[in-house]
């Protein structure tokens, strides 16, 4: 059924792609069922998984590389599926309402639900290997989704730069896999996290996956692309770029942190990692007019959170981050909905030209309260409960464990002040930002559609914060999965104890800043650094691009002769080593074998010398098929007709071929006075190949230690073949399958000469036309 | 202008052409047991097609035979292809072959394997790729070569 599901996302996205024009918002629905069933099914198996029941699928697919579709269903996954499917769907539903009638609408459904594909993939895959391809299909389709507005040059630079970004990180982590496998013995991640590895490689194996974690989770130093990637549509913004994809680093470093915390580097750089993303996301939240750019620096803080809590590898702390992943995709998703309605509806979301909302706007509102709210982690929200349960996992812990406490309730105080901050968009936006001129008054609001997504998970921040029952096993057995000594138990009032002070403190800190906004801003900008993270990305990508045309004009000099001269010596001298380190020499071979070897090879030497030292192009090309028909001869004396037939029908099309190519070239071989490549190397580079393949040939004559197959061919080829012709029967049966290779390259380079000979005619060049003229 | 045609090359051409073609299909079938087989049929092929080329140009090569080059390349890929995949079908090693009996009356019994099937492909190919050659660096007759740049 795991797969089922799978399949149904890739076979319900490409027919949303295909039929894209044809269905335009109606793909909505057809892509989002594939989200809409996933999250049914899941529902209805919800019951067996959180008793402890894990549903697992396997299916071999590259056994060679230890490369299976292992599909792994257990509580943490089934937690996931919430944010992937749940959210999911509900955002299908918010962007059949944003997109409207918009032409994009197919292509951006499509891709979705191709994302929404990978996304459950990547929390189903039970291999590290399957994990990858799930994860890279989540990079590629949140590239093109990105840059879905491809005619404009600003959404093309943030897609490439997530992509670029991402699946950098991806490559390190795909190494971490492989080194990660090979200390394991197998890929399976529940048999590596059951029986983890130890020893330096592994240490390093776990700093490649963590990279590949970081820069798909935007923690710093990797997190610009989140905010540039804003210039996607809200809905993509809404489940990409909060819900989904960028908490698969954080799942990936929640699956392996129970099994890995203490091993190298591991805690101290996620937790450093975490801590610091947390601050200094929720410290450039506070500065954006630009309230999507406000949200994804929110969101940036967010998941560092989520890093420290689920990296941290303490039981406690992994129940609380089951928790907040759970809590913050219900309170970031609706957050970006209604932003996203906002900029809809009056056509800006920047806080300085931000309408007044009028009447109409109530449901919005109490939408953006309520998610705000739970951001802010105000009691009775979900948010609360989770920040809560953060709290009391490091209260009353070791020196270190309290110096991680102070750095999230530091990060919990900024998280409060642009709660605040973006709650004031919609009520006083004039408190936050002076506006340009008079705001205008937008009294008509949304289609209650529209609001429905962003109120309905609202209203479930707020259903789950009053009854923690009803999510309580859920995240306690989600945590259970991920360490078996994890248990969440949620409940709202916990009695007065060292976290709910800290709870107050937060909250009155972070009012507090939001009073003191004007101060706070005026220390920013000064204190703020004024390179930020998409500078040094450019400059990487300059420098690189800079790196890449000088290697460019030293490799790709344009000379001919320069070309010639490094292949040919490459060809003569590498092998040359190789074959002058060990003994080679096994004595010269029987020279003449026959009589009429003699004239032959003096009419070959001849033919050779002649095509060297013709002044023409036309009468070098004939000596060389001079030269070739000669060897036809040799073939035929020695009693090879096949290889004599092919050659002598292979040197006449040469010919012909040369004919056609030098009617384009000047009659005669210039003679440069400053050569790129001087007689003397010349002379040598010809040498020592002449030598090289002479003294090649002479030692592979003698190097033969095994009987050849070709007596093995030949007594095989009548019985197995049907055929009496050995070369025959081995081109197209024995080696067949080189065979079909080599067609196949053969037609793709004769596609190649025929795309040359056609770039060399320039259009107005054409003999056609110019013979039209004269 | 048409350009001057010269009288021994069609003379020869006229003899020779359709004998080449028939040789090199002759060398197709009987490649499997004596020398011969697809590569050097179609390069037989191509060779008579060259003839062509130098006695009447690029119209006359396309004249001689239907379709345009890469009809020849995607039909012998496409032969080829199907013929591995047939065999994998049946379970077995991709172009593994299979020998068919059949009478053909009058001639006598013809023995056909499913290799010589997969030649033809190679031969389509061959002929495909020297007709690309012909198509993309050779020029109409109606039109000048090279203008006369080194011509004193």
């Amino acid at each position: 059924m795991l797969l089922a599901l799978l399949a149904l996302h890739a076979i319900a996205g490409l027919a949303a792609l295909s039929g894209a024009r044809r269905l335009g918002r109606w793909a909505l629905v057809l892509g989002g069922l594939a989200p809409a069933v996933t999250i049914t099914w899941a529902a209805s198996r919800a019951g067996a998984v959180l008793d402890g029941d894990v549903i697992t699928e396997q299916v071999s697919w590259v056994p060679g590389l230890d490369l299976s579709l292992d599909l792994r269903l257990d509580a943490f996954s089934l937690l996931m599926i919430v944010l992937v499917s749940g959210i999911g769907t509900l955002v299908f539903a918010y962007a059949w309402s944003y997109f409207g009638r918009a032409e994009k609408v197919g292509r951006v459904a499509g891709l979705l639900t191709l994302f929404a594909g990978a996304m459950l993939g990547v929390v189903l895959a039970d291999n590290l290997l399957l994990l990858y391809v799930c994860w890279e299909l989540t990079s590629v389709t949140s590239y093109l989704l990105i840059g879905i507005d491809d005619d404009e040059p600003e959404a093309r630079a943030a897609a490439l730069h997530a992509l670029l970004v991402t699946s950098l990180g991806g490559l390190a982590m795909l190494g971490g896999f492989v080194l990660l496998g090979q200390a394991g013995g197998t890929y399976r991640i529940s048999a590596l996290v059951a029986d983890p590895p130890s020893g330096t490689l592994v240490g390093v194996a776990l700093v490649l996956v963590l990279v590949g974690a970081f820069t798909k989770s935007a923690q710093y130093p990797f997190h610009s692309w989140l905010p540039g990637a804003m210039v996607a549509p809200t809905p993509i913004s809404a489940y990409l770029h909060s819900a989904a994809m960028v908490k698969a680093g954080v799942y990936l470093v929640a699956l392996l942190a129970p099994a890995f915390a203490t091993t190298g580097v591991w805690r101290p750089l996620v937790v450093g990692v975490g801590l610091t993303t947390m601050i200094a996301g929720g410290l450039r939240a506070l500065r954006p007019f630009d309230l999507k750019q406000l949200l994804a620096f929110g969101t940036i803080s967010q998941l560092g959170f989520l890093m420290v809590l689920l990296g941290i590898g303490l039981p406690e702390a992994t129940a609380a981050g089951c928790t907040l992943l759970l809590a913050h995709g219900l309170f970031k998703a609706p957050l970006f909905m209604v932003v996203g309605i906002v900029d809809h509806e009056a056509h800006t979301r920047d806080l300085r030209t931000l309408p007044r909302l009028g009447t109409g706007w109530t449901t919005v509102r109490v939408a953006a309260f309520l998610s705000a709210a739970s951001m802010a982690a105000i009691p009775p929200l979900a948010g609360f409960l989770a920040k809560e349960k953060a709290y009391d996992a490091f209260v009353g812990g070791s020196d270190g464990e309290r110096l991680v406490l102070a750095g999230i309730v530091a990060g919990s105080v900024l998280t409060v002040a642009y709660s605040l901050r973006l709650a004031a968009a919609f009520w006083r936006p004039d408190a936050v930002a002076p506006a340009d001129g008079p705001r205008p008054v937008l009294d008509h609001g949304p289609s209650p559609t529209f609001v429905a997504p962003a109120l309905l998970l609202a209203g479930l921040s707020l259903l789950l914060g009053l009854f923690p029952a009803l999510w309580s096993s859920l995240v306690d057995q989600a945590a259970a999965a991920l360490d078996p000594e994890a248990g969440a138990s949620l409940k709202l009032w916990h009695g007065i104890n060292t976290a709910l002070v800290l709870s107050g403190l937060t909250l009155a800190l972070g009012t507090g800043l939001f009073a003191a906004r004007g101060a706070v801003a005026r220390a920013q900008a000064r204190l703020a650094p004024t390179v930020t993270g998409a500078d040094v990305y450019d400059a990487v990508v300059r420098r690189v691009l800079h790196l890449a045309a000088l290697v460019t004009s030293v490799v790709q000099s344009g000379s001919l002769p320069i070309y010639a001269a490094v292949i040919l010596g490459t060809a003569a001298v590498v092998p040359a080593v190789g074959l002058l380190s060990g003994a080679w020499w096994p004595g010269w071979p029987t020279l003449v074998t026959r009589a009429a070897d003699l004239p032959i090879a003096a009419l070959l030497v001849i033919a050779a010398l002649a095509a060297a030292m013709a002044a023409r192009r036309f009468v070098a090309a004939l000596f060389l098929g001079v030269a070739g028909y000669a060897m036809t001869l040799f073939f035929v004396v020695q009693g090879a007709p096949d290889l004599a037939l092919t050659q002598f029908a292979v040197e006449t099309l040469s010919v012909v071929v040369f004919l056609l190519v030098l009617r384009r070239l000047p009659d005669r071989f210039e003679r440069h006075r400053a050569p790129a490549v001087g007689v003397v190397p010349r002379l040598a580079v010809s040498a020592a190949v002449g030598v090289f393949v002479v003294a090649m040939a002479i030692a592979a004559s003698g190097a033969r230690t095994e009987p050849p197959v070709s007596r093995e061919m030949t007594e095989r080829a009548l019985p197995e073949g049907d055929g009496k012709n050995v070369v025959n029967v081995i081109l197209v049966d024995f080696r067949g399958l080189d065979t079909l290779g080599e067609v196949t390259v053969l037609v793709a380079a004769g596609i190649g000469v025929a795309a040359l000979a056609r770039a060399g005619q320039r259009p107005d060049r054409r003999p056609d036309r110019r013979s039209e003229v004269t | 202008m048409r350009p001057r045609r010269s009288l021994i090359l069609d003379t020869t051409l006229r003899l020779v052409f359709d004998a080449a073609l028939v040789l090199s299909v002759y060398l197709l079938f009987a490649g499997h047991n004596q020398p011969g087989g697809g590569f050097v049929g179609g390069l037989v092929a191509g060779g008579a097609l060259g003839l062509r080329y130098l006695a009447g140009g690029l119209d006359e090569v396309r004249a001689t035979l239907p379709g345009r080059p890469w009809h020849y390349l995607s039909a012998g890929l496409l032969v080829a292809v199907g013929m591995a995949l047939r065999s994998l079908v049946g379970g077995g090693a991709p172009l593994d072959q299979t020998a068919y009996t059949g009478d053909l009356l009058v001639i006598g019994t013809a023995k056909l394997t499913t290799a010589t099937i997969f030649d033809v492909g190679v031969y389509l190919i061959v002929v495909g790729l020297v007709l690309l050659i012909f198509e993309g660096l050779g020029e109409h007759p109606s039109e000048s070569p090279v203008p006369e740049e080194h011509g004193s």
